[in-house]
């Protein structure tokens, strides 16, 4: 079943996310239910948090059903938290084990309860955005499923992809075009169309990045059901989803990441000890790079800007300064619409506030630096030159 | 010669009475850059910069009045992607958007109907353009780059700052700088930006700085192998980061195995390029 795969050699690094702004990811039972309003149908089901409610859910559901839980990381089909159950009493126990357990880190706080559906066969359908064409595209597949990738990889022709025109939308001919594509069953045409439609408004009036069902099934009984579903919405476009802002799952985010999105900061936590602090994404990969080059290990990417304020660059350094693991600071800060003399006065303020015991080097160029540089003289900080030194001599700090 | 912008370039301020846009258009002025008007809907009649600079209700109404060439869009994201419809649909040639932040759709409606007229969109997310000596528009700090021969193309802010001063601190100077910005869909990509390098009198070599994610910089290898005369020296950002999470599955069949930062080394190397260690080793290799 679905889920956020990660894959070896992943090729979508997740800081080009973060350049590219962040997405926020919906869980399975709310991507269906908002595929739901849209006319795609669902089997019958509900959310449940303990194993009471699971099991009255089951018993509405007419006992047999499939409990599946709801994380926003993939694999959980595989660490055994998808299970179905024979009747009300399996579905109890069955909840009781999943909201149990650990998947990837992430502890289990919801299970779906939903109609075991009668699966005939498993179709892949979803509408994502095509950066390389700039245009969204539709991809389905008659073999849908887990495997997918695999699909994909070793029998490319067997994926059907239609790219959409952003301003006139999904014509109906090209539902059509890919009902035929993947061998439906004419009888099946009309129901796909709808669900098509329905797809790319939910594509279009939710700003995702992601759409995807899958798998969309062919039941028993001759009619097609969205059995898992998966989305992604753009950031950026939340400004007009007030209320998709609000079923933002935080729970499921490392509490630092949270904290960094409140105060407008770009923050990914990383396993090395040199924490960074820089203005602009590119710079901040750069610095990392860097820090890598001459042998140490980033703490973190943390990119505060353009025009950071210095309650910004405040917060920035708690964050930073909240991983134990950090050993030394790489500050390094290139003024263009950023003031470096308001990085120096939130540098102040957190030192004051926090008090950091760990070695911190500073680098400010450009606008105001001289002032920054000025207002950070009596601090103990080492200062640095070139982009080079600054990498250098934080290495050295971290190693003590 | 330069590109895109000089001193003919006779630019309007989108925003203008924003506080970016007041900002920035004190310091494109004091550059020397030829501001003509600003536009902020229902400021029309105002003029700002000690009367410097008239302020109209609408792109329309500022082009017909000032004969400007160039804009310059400093509005906020929810409001950018309608100043870019205005402004193409003004008859303006040259469309710069540093605004941040764009819903990624808006981006794709913006680039289908922009394509469908003679406009140049640079940006979105993206720090404009510098032709040292002539012209700013956008905003990269006028102090960091010399004049000079070598053409600087770029999809990020501040590390383009960085090579433009590391290139300054040795005595080498810029024909024109563009950053292109780094969202997933925006108006101008690094063909583009190279194409007019290599038809410009005054470039001689050419600096591309990328960063993972994406296929510009494989498509810009390709280009350079087949139609480039001139020397090109890249430096790609993100070398050590940590593969991680991608976009289900749809991401997967969409990309394949492009965007990391190996590959578009790789790539740029096969097609003659230099690739830079780190941005401070750019001035060597030039």
């Amino acid at each position: 079943m679905g889920g956020y795969h990660e894959i070896a050699g992943g090729i979508m690094p997740m800081l080009s996310k973060s350049i590219e702004g962040k997405k926020m990811k919906l869980h399975e039972y709310q991507s269906k239910t908002i595929f739901s309003k849209y006319g795609i149908p669902i089997p019958k089901g509900r959310v449940a948090a303990t194993a009471d409610e699971a099991k009255q859910i089951a018993e509405e559901l007419g006992g047999r059903a499939v409990i599946k839980a709801q994380v926003l990381v993939g694999g959980r089909g595989k660490a055994g938290g998808v299970k179905v159950a024979k009747n009300s009493d399996e579905a109890a126990e069955f909840a009781q084990q999943i909201l149990a357990m650990e998947i990837k880190g992430l502890p289990v706080r919801k299970v779906l309860v939903d109609e075991a559906a009668a699966i005939e066969s498993e179709i892949y359908f979803s509408i994502t955005n095509d950066r390389a064409a700039r245009r969204p595209v539709m991809i389905a597949s008659a073999a849908g499923g887990v495997e997918i990738e695999v699909v994909a990889a070793e029998t490319p022709e067997k994926i059907i992809k239609v790219h959409i025109d952003p301003l006139l939308g999904l014509r109906d001919y090209q539902a059509r075009d890919i009902a035929a594509s993947i061998d439906l069953p004419r009888e099946l045409w009309r129901e796909f169309s709808a669900i098509a439609a329905g797809l790319w408004q939910v594509y279009k009036n939710t700003d995702a990045e992601l759409a995807e069902i899958n798998p969309l099934v062919i039941t028993k009984d001759n009619h097609l059901l969205a059995v898992d579903g998966k989305m992604l919405i753009d950031d950026n476009a939340l400004f007009r989803h007030p209320d998709l802002a609000e079923i933002r799952d935080i729970d499921e985010e490392a509490p630092a990441e949270t904290e960094a999105r409140r105060h407008g900061l770009s923050f990914i936590k990383l396993d090395g000890n040199i924490g960074c602090m820089v203005n602009g994404a590119g710079l901040a990969m750069t610095s990392m790079d860097i820090v890598k080059l001459f042998g140490g290990e980033p703490a973190n990417f943390l990119d505060i800007g353009g025009g950071a304020g210095a309650d910004k660059v405040a917060a920035a350094m708690r964050i930073i300064l909240s991983d134990p693991a950090v050993k030394a600071v790489l500050f390094n800060i290139f003024g263009g619409i950023t003031r470096c003399d308001e990085v120096a006065r939130g540098i102040l303020a957190a030192m004051e506030e926090v008090k950091p015991e760990v070695p911190m080097v500073v680098r400010l160029v450009g606008t105001n630096a001289e002032e920054g540089r000025k207002l950070l003289e009596n601090a103990n900080m080492i200062t640095a030159e070139t982009l080079a030194d600054a990498a250098k001599k934080a290495v050295a700090a971290a190693k003590g | 010669m330069s590109i895109l912008i000089n001193k003919d370039t006779r630019l309007l301020v989108q925003g203008i009475t924003g506080n970016e846009g007041i900002f920035h258009t004190t310091q494109m002025v004091e550059y020397g850059t030829n501001v003509v008007a600003g536009v902020t809907p229902g400021k029309g009649g105002e003029w700002v910069l000690d009367g410097k600079v008239p302020v109209f209700d609408s792109v329309k109404l500022a082009v017909d009045a000032t004969g400007a060439n160039a804009s310059v869009i400093f509005v906020p994201a929810r409001f950018a992607p309608d100043a870019m419809f205005e402004a193409a649909d003004a008859g303006i040639p040259l469309i710069v958007c540093i605004t941040e932040g764009v819903p990624v759709q808006d981006m794709m409606r913006v680039r289908s109907y922009i394509d469908q007229k003679d406009v140049r969109l640079v940006g979105p997310n993206c720090p404009g353009m510098l032709t040292p000596g002539e012209a700013k528009v956008g905003i990269i700090p006028g102090n960091i780059a010399i004049p000079g021969n070598v053409g600087v193309v770029s999809r990020s802010g501040t590390l383009t700052y960085e090579v433009l001063y590391a290139l300054k601190l040795v005595g080498m100077g810029a024909s024109t700088c563009v950053g292109i910005g780094g969202d997933p869909v925006n108006g101008t990509n690094f063909i583009d930006v190279l194409e007019m390098f290599e038809h410009d009198p005054q470039t001689e070599k050419v600096v591309l700085i990328g960063e993972i994610g994406g296929t510009d910089e494989d498509k810009a290898a390709e280009y350079i192998s087949s139609k480039m005369t001139k020397p090109v020296v890249s430096f790609i950002a993100g070398q050590t980061a940590p593969p991680g999470k991608r976009m289900g599955h749809a991401g997967a069949i969409i990309e394949g195995t492009a965007g990391s930062a190996a590959g578009k080394v790789k790539a740029l190397e096969a097609a003659g390029v230099k690739v830079a260690k780190h941005p401070e080793e750019i001035p060597s290799l030039l």
